[in-house]
């Protein structure tokens, strides 16, 4: 019967945490979305060749913070502006041909891992010849930095909240089992039992505990996901442009063993302490 | 086989369960201990099984100083020692079999050997044809015959026995001592403790008498006078 309670309130923090991990999980993979598309501009000094701009696009691109650079030729810079700029009257730019008003504008597009670590990179690049401006987008940069902080200092927060209820409604059952088997645990110390025979009993209740309690939450939350993102694609059709969510199948293989692991650790450490605690030779 | 030397125990509000007894029981021997409630009989028993630790003096059981025990070894000590309570102490949710086989199951005896001795056990206290039945539905003679039989499955030196008649009827309190004094010629030390006049005087056995926690009397095949 209490086992039966215990269960039940562990399934519920599972699926608390396993909605939180979800909603996470989600977050951060917009976030990475945005973050891959921000990128530094790097502007050179009149003269710098091309050869040079590529010479240290390379060695840019050797920084672990760096994801990938591109060198944009005064050539494909004046081809972009042209096709934002003279989209309606062509003619216009053709007066332009043999003059790109752009000549000294090749520049690399430098795309990060995180934006988090773009100030160290613009202040790497400051310091390199030749280079004359560098733009960048600090308020993208700092709000997504700020956001992604946030998301995680408040999934920790919520998520040991969860752990020391899970925990304590685990110790509680434990103890429970214990003074309900008071006599047989007496007599089981008169006859001489090992203080491992007489917990192991208790520990095991706690890992079966912990893995069907975290097993149903997993099976459902399973099946709600996949059936959110397809009611999501169905219906908001216009969202999945912009809110790209993570498959399935690719969330579910890190949920997984983490809730199961969680379920389980709860369940055997909460009655380890607990049995520690009541079961004295 | 038993020794106790100026032994004294003292519960932490200061009052003086066993103030200091010195006693010697050889392997073999059948041992009453009378004397009224509070006379330290049962502090006795808790010594002898260290669920006490003595407040002063030293115990030794078959050659062991029971204050150098480390913890870990108290189990294995406690399996060389069979007991029987009052209170028969039986599982009330397994029945006559299970209940004996657990004494077994605990020191993690093989299953083939269990299915061996628990009958046997059985059979010894007469009771082989009830091993189906609960503890509910059997007498109170019966259910210390299964706490008899509980204590012995696992052939211990010693048998401490705490008021082992004092749920019984006479006739029923007889038998059970005939089987007791049968344990004992089997080899096992027997100890008792009781204040059933009757029974320590038809056994004649050696009797140590206490009171207020010193032992006032020791005497070989005498009798009890309450």
């Amino acid at each position: 019967m209490f086992s039966l309670a215990s269960t039940a309130t562990m399934a519920a923090c599972i699926f608390m945490f396993g909605i939180f991990f979800c909603i996470v999980e989600n977050f951060q993979h917009f976030v990475r979305e945005v973050e891959e598309g921000v990128a530094i501009t790097v502007l050179f000094e009149q003269g710098t060749s091309e050869e040079e701009i590529q010479e240290i696009g390379d060695r840019i691109s050797l920084r672990d913070e760096v994801r990938q650079v591109v060198f944009v030729s005064a050539k494909v810079a004046w081809e972009s502006y042209k096709d934002i700029y003279f989209k309606e009257a062509p003619e216009l730019a053709d007066g332009f041909v043999e003059d790109n008003p752009l000549a000294n504008s090749a520049n690399l597009e430098i795309y990060m891992n995180d934006v988090a670590t773009q100030q160290d990179l613009v202040d790497y690049i400051s310091s390199m010849e030749h280079v004359r401006k560098i733009n960048r987008s600090d308020v993208v940069a700092d709000m997504l930095t700020g956001f992604n902080r946030l998301v995680s200092y408040v999934s920790v927060a919520i998520i040991g909240l969860l752990l020391a209820v899970s925990v304590f409604l685990i110790s509680n059952t434990i103890a429970i089992g214990i003074s309900v088997r008071k006599e047989e645990i007496a007599i089981m110390r008169l006859i001489g039992a090992k203080n491992s025979f007489i917990k192991a009993p208790f520990l095991i209740e706690g890992a079966v505990i912990g893995v069907v309690g975290a097993a149903i939450p997993l099976a459902i939350l399973y099946y709600l996901y996949n059936r959110m993102i397809l009611y999501i694609a169905m219906k908001f059709g216009i969202l999945t442009n912009v809110l790209n969510f993570i498959q399935v199948n690719e969330l579910f293989r890190t949920l997984v063993p983490v809730g199961l692991a969680l379920g389980v650790g709860i369940g055997f450490f909460g009655s380890i302490f607990t049995a520690q605690r009541h079961l004295k030779v | 086989m038993i020794a106790l030397e100026n032994v004294v125990k003292s519960y932490p509000n200061g009052v003086g369960a066993i103030n200091g007894i010195s006693l010697h029981i050889k392997r073999g021997e059948f041992v009453f201990v009378v004397g009224d409630s509070g006379s330290g009989k049962s502090t006795l028993i808790k010594l002898l099984l260290k669920e006490l630790e003595p407040t002063e003096g030293r115990i030794r059981v078959n050659g062991v100083n029971l204050s150098r025990m480390k913890k870990r070894m108290i189990p294995k000590y406690r399996r060389k020692i069979g007991c029987v309570f009052q209170d028969f102490r039986l599982l009330k949710d397994r029945n006559v079999y299970e209940n004996v086989a657990f004494a077994q199951r605990v020191i993690v005896t093989p299953t083939k050997e269990i299915k061996k001795n628990v009958p046997d056990m059985l059979s010894l206290v007469g009771l082989a044809e009830k091993y189906k039945s609960y503890p509910r539905q059997l007498s109170g003679g019966e259910q210390q015959r299964v706490a008899l039989a509980r204590a012995l499955v696992n052939s211990p030196d010693i048998l401490l026995a705490d008021e082992p008649t004092g749920n019984l009827d006479p006739k029923t309190s007889r038998e059970i001592m005939k089987l007791l004094e049968e344990i004992n010629a089997r080899g096992t030390t027997v100890l008792v403790v009781t204040h059933d006049q009757d029974i320590v005087n038809t056994l004649k056995k050696r009797v140590i008498r206490m009171q207020k926690g010193i032992i006032v009397g020791d005497e070989r095949e005498s009798g009890y006078i309450g």
